[in-house]
């Protein structure tokens, strides 16, 4: 169960956002500057609303009531940006393995398995493809193991054949490891691949929630 | 030989000063570029003081602190600890001069680095401790390794700063440049000469390794 009920201001640009969702895959969807990644980001912990609380399955991340503000280190929250960010010189293991918590990560070899990315672990990332990179970022913020995965427009920019090729990877992250996800996308199709609850946002405010009986995408 | 001896001394000397200013120029450049902090633009201006001041005057202020009577140097004769016209002064001279080349390279290298790393490496639960070390120090690498360069170039060069809390005493404090100019003041213009090739063959060794350095940092 996540808990989103934050005021953040930024510059000229006020979201306002309360948000419950208790779901496997949830998806924020709306145009571009409505908020979608702002909340992605406050959940994180990189920005912090001005007030309000954010609460992961009965964990206080943030509360300007009790004045708790938890570091994003200590918010077990998984963030794979739009740009993904691997780190540049790092090798591919290397960037699995660096946020690796002994007794929280799953297994290197079950997650590289699932993603398919056993036969990158020795490559640079800068000679990976989007696809692969997409999917390397994908493993290092599992491999920190954390409580929520939160993906900013996992499939941007990456082309529609290879959309729909890591779709499934998503699925599985989603179906196998359980680790419930939060992302950010303005694309109908992918939306109704991989979300089960569809919050909508327009200018920094949630317009409406669809769940699969209420559905209202055409 | 004499010129040798001294040319020796005076990398010795540019390196400690680089070797001493590197982790303070680096801590600096990367709150400068990374943080917020009330007297911010202060800091900056100071840092980048002896950058334009005169050398003279900028070695007259360390006169002025390291001296017996001054506040630092009172300190450090309770402890035994003479600064000034000695090696340490040379350092100290050339460690100051260098220190804004440092900072302002090492900045630019810090401003460089891509914000979004480090936030994700603090979502994979990274300290900011060791954020710096594997991510922002290993990216801004190339940088800092060509402002310590910088520096260490610069120190070759002091003069100014150097002669006036160092003196020039020969075997003790003086370095290329206070010997190329005592030299060349008392008529030895072929000791000068000396010295002046070997004062451009070690400053252009410098200063390319400097370039090949900034050429290869990534983007």
């Amino acid at each position: 169960m996540i808990d989103v009920d934050i005021e953040l201001v930024q510059g000229s640009f006020t979201l306002a956002a309360r948000i419950r969702i208790d779901s496997a895959a949830a998806a924020l969807f709306g145009p571009s500057g409505a908020g979608k990644t702002t909340i992605l980001d406050a959940i994180a912990g990189l920005r912090t609303p001005r007030s309000g609380s954010i609460v992961v399955d009965g964990r206080v991340l943030f509360s300007s009531k009790d004045r708790i503000n938890l570091p994003p280190q200590q918010r077990r929250v998984g963030y794979v940006p739009q740009d993904v960010a691997l780190f540049p010189h790092m090798n591919v293991r290397r960037n699995l393995l660096y946020g690796r918590h002994p007794g929280l990560s799953p297994d290197l070899d079950r997650v590289v398995g699932m993603l398919e990315i056993d036969r990158l672990l020795d490559r640079r990332v800068t000679d990976l493809s989007g696809g692969e990179r997409q999917r390397v970022a994908l493993g290092r913020a599992l491999m920190s193991g954390p409580s929520l995965l939160l993906l900013d427009e996992p499939l941007a920019a990456v082309d529609v054949p290879l959309r729909r090729r890591i779709l499934p990877y998503l699925l599985r992250v989603r179906d196998h490891l359980r680790v419930p996800i939060v992302y950010v996308s303005h694309d109908r199709e992918e939306v109704e691949a991989l979300a089960d609850v569809v919050v909508r946002l327009d200018a920094g405010r949630v317009v409406g929630v669809d769940t699969p009986g209420t559905r209202l995408m055409p | 030989m004499d010129a040798w001896r001294i040319a020796w001394f005076t990398v010795l000397c540019a390196t400690g000063a680089t070797l001493i200013v590197l982790p303070p120029a680096v801590v600096i450049a990367w709150l400068l570029a990374r943080r917020t902090f009330p007297g911010r633009a202060v800091v900056e201006t100071i840092v980048s003081l002896p950058l334009v001041m005169p050398p003279v005057a900028t070695g007259l202020i360390l006169l002025m602190l390291l001296s017996r009577r001054g506040p630092i140097g009172r300190v450090l004769e309770r402890f035994g600890i003479d600064v000034v016209f000695t090696w340490k002064a040379v350092v100290l001279a050339m460690a100051l001069m260098g220190l804004p080349l440092l900072v302002r390279t090492a900045l630019a290298g810090f401003e460089q680095v891509n914000v979004r790393y480090e936030r994700v490496a603090a979502t994979l639960g990274a300290s900011p401790a060791r954020i710096f070390l594997t991510i922002s120090l290993p990216l801004a690498w190339p940088s800092v390794l060509a402002g310590a360069v910088l520096a260490f170039a610069r120190g070759l060069g002091e003069f100014g700063a150097t002669i006036v809390v160092a003196g020039s005493i020969p075997g003790a404090t003086r370095t290329l440049a206070v010997a190329i100019y005592g030299y060349t003041e008392t008529g030895r213009d072929s000791d000068a000469l000396v010295l002046l090739l070997i004062s451009v063959a070690i400053a252009f060794a410098a200063l390319w390794s400097a370039h090949r350095l900034v050429e290869r940092r990534p983007a």
